[in-house]
């Protein structure tokens, strides 16, 4: 309550809160919100000359080079986003959690190896390393989310593996120790909730990068594949046309960039409500 | 030092060993048969058994991985299933173009995130700061696909500024540099900030200030040199970002470097190209990141006296 009465009072957050929740409700409620099927070929879709429609009143965003509503086909678009936000981005904190924490407490040689193999992640170009994975499998709504939580759980490991290390040379985890406590006990009764701060914020920040990065590989035709509607393939279905129909670039690219930007700005307000030492700063 | 050198260096080669196992565990999990790839459509049963001979595929795998090191050493990448030649001349064919775009993107960066970074670091808690901080999100949050796309539109198609797209004239590689460089320079812009606080927030600024040495001296003199030593370890680890980027950009600029090569391998499925780029890529992360650890002593007395 707290958190939320403090997002509230700043207008940047507010700002943010208000966008994702917009887009929840849109993908929530795609099929009752969509004047038209995302993916049909409307009759009077295409112009005479077999162009795409500019927006006018009954298709408000326009229509795309096959005839299909754009506006439905964003609002679907929300949905592939989201889905993809939450499960990519849920499975990299979840894979972060798990090998920063468990490193982070047991340190030693198994420690160790574990955070030499981040390391080794971090050597890779994110982009490149999910273009080889979308290229190895062959690319479906689940496969992109995986293949980006594959990339994007290292940051989220050395960070909560820093806070672990911290967190394992304090008074109460040795008295706890002292106690007989067992180490899953320590770990999942003491260790864990005090990352949570650390688990919510990257939760929403990494959407941030995780619906951008969709989108990059949708757009360069290995992610989510057309007829699906994602934001990024609407983009890359439509480039070639892109001078003479410039609203399939311009209203996908704009949902891409609100929505990147609002869950940045959430979770940036987040950091700074949740962690005291971050405050003042930015 | 030189014992710091020393184990900087092995640790950096021991990270390009296990890139290079990473690389061979991925082209392992390849469900399509490297083989019958080369063999093509035509190959029957013999003719695939000769190329897996031939390629060394039906040898035992740590065999295999040492024979691909051993390749990899001598900078032998594989060959293109579509182009019929080496990775390797492929990638060296179209480096020069991507490293000039890399150095502009770099340069537009820097520069962006050093004046914005030190406009908001003065005016700090001010609207502008706000302003410039509310700048730099958007900056971070823009797919550089759309930014690429917008920019084209505004100031090739309508305005007719610049080139649509090619390579040749330095105005060509205005609009690729700028799409490069607008992300990241979002982020520079906010760590040259909270750098600049840091530091003016500092005892000896305040001396200085008591001095009464002028607030631009301050800044210019005492803040800023000290607030670049993190940009100078930022740049290094950035490449990878600019590896990542620079697919896109040349994708959509038609620029002739390597990320178009892998844009045209994404098409054809052509893996030992996108595998290549990938490693010669964390091949330049890991060695951006070793200079940039091995330069900041020189730059900053304090880690040298570490």
């Amino acid at each position: 309550m707290r958190v939320l009465r403090e997002i509230i009072s700043r207008p940047t957050a507010l700002f943010g809160l208000i966008v994702v929740l917009t887009v929840v409700i849109c993908a929530g409620m795609a099929p009752l919100l969509a004047p038209f099927p995302p993916s049909e070929q409307l009759f009077d879709g295409l112009t005479l000359e077999g162009a795409p429609v500019a927006p006018d009143a009954t298709y408000l965003l326009g229509t795309d080079t096959l005839g299909r509503d754009l506006l439905s086909r964003l609002l679907y678009g929300a949905r592939t986003s989201l889905i993809i936000g939450i499960v990519a981005n849920g499975t990299a904190v979840a894979i972060g959690l798990f090998v920063g924490m468990t490193a982070g407490y047991l340190r030693g040689a198994i420690g160790n190896a574990m955070m030499r193999f981040t390391d080794l992640m971090m050597a890779f170009p994110a982009l490149l390393l999910a273009i080889v994975l979308a290229a190895i499998f062959r690319p479906s709504l689940w496969i992109v989310a995986m293949v980006i939580a594959m990339v994007n759980w290292v940051q989220v490991a050395r960070i909560v593996y820093t806070e672990t290390r911290g967190l394992v040379e304090r008074d109460f985890i040795l008295a706890e120790r002292s106690l007989g406590a067992g180490h899953s006990r320590i770990i999942l009764l003491h260790i864990l909730p005090h990352l949570m701060p650390t688990a919510i914020v990257w939760g929403t920040l990494g959407i941030a990068t995780t619906v951008l990065l969709e989108a990059t590989l949708s757009f360069l035709g290995i992610g989510v594949q057309p007829p699906e509607p994602s934001w990024g393939n609407i983009i890359f279905e439509s480039q070639s046309y892109f001078t003479a129909a410039p609203w399939l670039v311009f209203f996908p690219g704009a949902a891409i960039l609100l929505t990147a930007l609002s869950f940045n700005l959430v979770g940036d307000a987040l950091r700074d409500i949740l962690d005291p030492t971050q405050r003042g700063r930015m | 030092m030189f014992q710091f050198i020393a184990r900087r260096l092995a640790v950096s080669a021991l990270i390009l060993l296990g890139v290079a196992a990473i690389t061979f565990v991925l082209l392992y999990l390849l469900p399509a048969d490297p083989a019958a790839q080369i063999a093509g459509r035509s190959g029957n049963a013999q003719t695939i058994a000769n190329v897996r001979h031939e390629l060394g595929l039906d040898r035992p795998l740590p065999v295999q991985f040492m024979s691909y090191l051993s390749k990899l050493a001598k900078g032998d990448l594989g060959r293109s299933y579509t182009q019929k030649t080496e990775v390797i001349s492929l990638i060296l064919a179209r480096l020069p173009a991507t490293l000039i775009l890399m150095a502009a993107g770099i340069a537009v960066e820097v520069t962006l995130g050093l004046i914005f970074g030190i406009i908001a670091a003065i005016n700090r808690g001010g609207a502008i700061d706000r302003l410039v901080m509310m700048a730099c999100f958007v900056g971070v949050s823009a797919p550089q696909f759309v930014v690429a796309l917008s920019l084209l539109y505004i100031f090739a198609l309508t305005l007719g500024w610049f080139p649509m797209s090619g390579f040749g004239t330095a105005a060509h590689a205005v609009l690729p540099a700028l799409t490069l460089g607008v992300l990241g320079a979002g982020w520079y812009a906010r760590m040259v900030r909270s750098a600049m606080i840091d530091v003016l927030n500092q005892d000896y600024v305040r001396t200085a200030r008591a001095k009464g040495i002028s607030e631009r001296q301050v800044i210019y003199r005492h803040a800023l040199p000290n607030a670049l030593l993190p940009i100078i370890a930022m740049i290094g680890i950035d490449i990878g970002q600019f590896m990542s980027g620079v697919v896109v950009v040349e994708a959509v600029y038609g620029w002739p470097g390597i990320g178009q090569l892998v844009w045209q391998a994404i098409q054809q499925v052509d893996l030992p190209i996108i595998m290549g780029v990938t490693l010669v890529s964390a091949f330049a992360i890991v060695t951006g990141n070793l200079v940039a650890d091995l330069v900041a002593p020189l730059i900053d007395p304090r880690i040298r006296a570490r």
